[in-house]
C-alpha cells in the first residue's frame, strides 16, 4: 500500500468538495481516478501534495504514504516529499515549463534542489532523458522548441530522475494528440513495470482509462461512487452513474452506405 | 508625460540571439536609429571636456563683452545672457539629463518592482494593501505632484531625481503586478509547487524572469518621458540651479530673449527632444523585439 486516502475532505468554507472514503494505489499499479469536470478529481491530488491550501481549501482526513502520514507535516517537510517522493505531472505539458529556461536547466535545477550535485543531476539528467525515449541534447532547447508529448516526457523524466515513488498525473493526455498520448501512456506502463512506480492517473477519458489502469475509482460529486479492477468496473459497472458515464463514451459505428 | 502601460502579450519574450537577432534588427531600423543616437548621447556626455569648444563656460564663467551673440563659425550655437558658449553647454548637458533619467528609473524600478512581485503574486491582503497606497500616488497628476514634492524641498537636482521618482514607482507597481499576478496562475508555478520549491525562490527564479519584460521596456521607453518632466521642473526653477547647464533650466532663462535672441531657447530645447526622441524610438524599437508574436523573429 504506497498510497492511501481514508476519511479524506477537502472543503472550501461549508462547501465540501471532496469526501473520498478509501483510495489506494499500491506498488506498481495503476490506478484511474475518472469522473466529469469539477467532481473533484484534481482537488484531490492537490491535497496529496499538500497544496489544497493555495486554492484556499482546507483538508482533513488522512493520506499515508508507506505509512508516514502527510497530512499533519509542515510545509517544509512537505516541500522536501514534492517531487522527491510524489511527482505530479500535468495536463498541458506546454505550459507547464517557465518559458525563459531551457529546458534542461529546469530539469537541473529541480535534481539539484533535491539535494544532488551538480555532475549528479547532470548525469540523471541525461539517464532520465534517454529512460523515456529522448535525446539529452534536447535539454539545451527551451519549451517552445519541444512538442508537447516531448515536453510531457521531460515532465516524466524528472519524476524516473527523482525516483518518486509516487506519479500522480492529472490528465496527463488530454492536451495530447492520439498518436503521442498513445507513447506516453506506453511510457506510463513502462515505469509501473520497469521502475516499479505507483501511479495515480486522473482523466475523464474512459477509453484512456480502460486501456491503461489496473484498478478505477469513479468519482461524483466529490465522493467515490464505485471501485475496483478495471475491466470488472468498466464492463459490468454496479453503479448507475458509472453506467452514465459509460454511455456518454461516443462510439463510432461503421454504417452501412444505403 | 506618463503614459498608461502598453499591453503586452501574455507570453513576454526574451531577447533573441545570434541570426534571430540580427533578423530582428535588420527589420527594425528604428531599434538600430534609437540605439546609435542613445550611444551618441553617452559618448558627447562622457567626451564633453574633448568636444566643447569652451569647457569653463558650461559653470560659471561670464564675458559681459559677448552676450547674446547670434550663431556663428567661433560659437555654433551662439551665446546666452552672460555671454556663455551655447554650443558647450548643451554638451554638458547631456551629462545631466540621461543621468537624472536613469536615478529616477533606478529607483523607481528599487521600490516598484518588489512591490508589485510581492502583490501580485501573493494576493490577499498584502495585494490590497500595497495597491491601495499606489492608488493614492495614481490620484494625483503626476507632474503635480512632482511638483509638490519639489516645492518643499530645496531645488536641486536631487530635490528633481527625488520628486520624479515618487511619482513614477507606483506605475512600475502595477504593471509588474499585473504580469506577477497573471504569472503566478500559470501551470509551470503549480509544476514548481509540486516539484517542492519554496514560495520564495520561485518568486524570484521564476515569477521575476517571467514578469520583468515588460518593465524593461516600459523603463526604456520612459527614459524620454522622464527628461522631459526633469527638464519641466527645472524650467519652472524648481530643480538644478545657475550655473549648471541643464537643458531645461536653459530653456527657461532663454524664453526672456525668445524675441530678439531665438538661438538661446532652440538650441537646448532641440538637445531634448533629440534625446527624448532617441530614447523613445529605442524604447518601441526594443519592445517590437522582445515581443514574440511579431513574425520577423521566426
Amino acid at each position: 500500500m504506497r498510497l492511501a486516502i481514508t476519511g479524506l475532505q477537502v472543503s472550501f468554507g461549508d462547501r465540501r468538495v471532496v469526501d473520498v472514503n478509501e483510495l489506494v494505489v499500491g506498488q506498481a499499479e495503476i490506478v484511474g481516478l475518472a469522473g466529469e469536470s469539477g467532481s473533484g478529481k484534481s482537488m484531490t491530488t492537490l491535497a496529496v501534495l499538500g497544496l489544497a491550501h493555495t486554492v484556499g481549501a482546507t483538508v482533513r482526513g488522512s493520506i499515508t504514504l508507506d505509512r508516514t502520514e502527510l497530512t499533519g507535516l509542515s510545509q517544509r517537510e512537505l516541500r522536501d516529499l514534492r517531487g522527491r517522493r510524489i511527482a505530479a505531472i500535468f495536463q498541458s505539458p506546454a505550459t507547464a515549463f517557465s518559458p525563459v529556461f531551457k529546458v534542461g536547466s529546469v530539469v537541473h535545477r529541480a535534481l539539484r534542489l533535491h539535494g544532488m550535485s551538480r555532475d549528479e543531476a547532470t548525469e540523471a539528467a541525461d539517464r532520465a532523458m534517454r529512460q523515456v525515449l529522448l535525446s539529452p541534447g534536447l535539454l539545451d532547447r527551451y519549451p517552445s522548441q519541444l512538442s508537447g508529448g516531448q515536453l510531457q516526457r521531460v515532465a516524466i523524466a524528472i519524476a524516473l530522475a527523482l525516483r518518486a515513488e509516487v506519479l500522480l498525473a492529472d490528465e496527463p493526455t488530454s492536451a495530447l494528440d492520439v498518436t503521442v498520448q498513445a507513447e506516453v501512456l506506453d511510457l506510463l506502463r513502462e515505469l509501473r513495470d520497469r521502475e516499479g512506480m505507483s501511479v495515480l492517473f486522473i482523466s475523464h477519458d474512459l477509453a484512456v482509462v480502460a486501456e491503461l489502469c489496473d484498478r478505477v475509482a469513479i468519482m461524483r460529486e466529490g465522493r467515490i461512487v464505485e471501485q475496483g479492477p478495471a475491466a470488472r468496473v468498466l464492463s459490468a459497472p454496479a453503479d448507475p452513474y458509472t453506467a452514465a458515464l459509460l454511455a456518454a463514451v461516443p462510439v463510432i459505428r461503421a454504417e452501412a452506405a444505403p | 508625460m506618463i503614459e498608461a502601460p502598453t499591453p503586452f502579450p501574455a507570453e513576454a519574450g526574451t531577447l533573441p540571439r545570434g541570426p534571430a537577432l540580427r533578423r530582428g534588427l535588420r527589420a527594425n531600423p528604428l531599434l538600430v536609429a534609437g540605439a546609435a543616437g542613445s550611444v551618441l548621447i553617452l559618448a558627447v556626455a562622457v567626451l564633453a571636456p574633448l568636444i566643447a569648444p569652451f569647457p569653463a563656460d558650461a559653470g560659471a564663467a561670464t564675458h559681459p563683452f559677448a552676450v547674446l551673440r547670434p550663431p556663428s563659425a567661433q560659437h555654433w550655437f551662439g551665446t546666452d545672457d552672460v555671454g556663455r558658449d551655447i554650443f558647450s553647454r548643451v554638451i554638458y548637458g547631456a551629462r545631466i539629463s540621461p543621468l537624472v533619467a536613469v536615478v529616477v528609473l533606478f529607483i523607481a524600478c528599487v521600490i516598484g518592482l518588489p512591490l508589485g512581485l510581492l502583490a501580485g503574486y501573493f494576493g490577499g491582503w498584502l495585494d490590497e494593501a500595497i495597491m491601495r497606497v499606489t492608488d493614492i500616488f495614481l490620484a494625483f497628476p503626476p507632474l503635480l505632484l512632482a511638483l509638490a514634492f519639489a516645492a518643499v524641498l530645496p531645488a536641486s537636482l536631487t530635490t528633481v531625481v527625488i520628486a520624479i521618482a515618487v511619482t513614477w514607482w507606483p506605475w512600475y507597481t502595477r504593471l509588474i503586478r499585473g504580469q506577477a499576478a497573471s504569472v503566478a496562475g500559470r501551470p509551470y508555478i503549480e509544476a514548481c509547487r509540486a516539484l517542492g520549491i519554496s514560495r520564495w525562490r520561485i518568486l524570484h527564479s521564476h515569477v521575476l524572469p517571467n514578469s520583468i519584460t515588460p518593465l524593461t521596456v516600459q523603463v526604456s521607453l520612459d527614459i524620454g518621458g522622464v527628461i522631459l518632466t526633469a527638464s519641466a521642473l527645472s524650467f519652472l526653477g524648481l530643480g538644478a540651479q545657475d550655473p549648471t547647464p541643464d537643458w531645461g533650466l536653459m530653456v527657461a532663462e532663454g524664453q526672456n530673449y525668445f524675441t530678439t535672441a531665438w538661438w538661446v531657447v532652440t538650441f537646448p530645447g532641440l538637445a531634448i527632444l533629440f534625446t527624448a526622441f532617441t530614447f523613445n524610438l529605442f524604447g518601441d524599437g526594443l519592445r517590437d523585439l522582445l515581443d514574440p508574436k511579431r513574425t520577423f523573429l521566426r
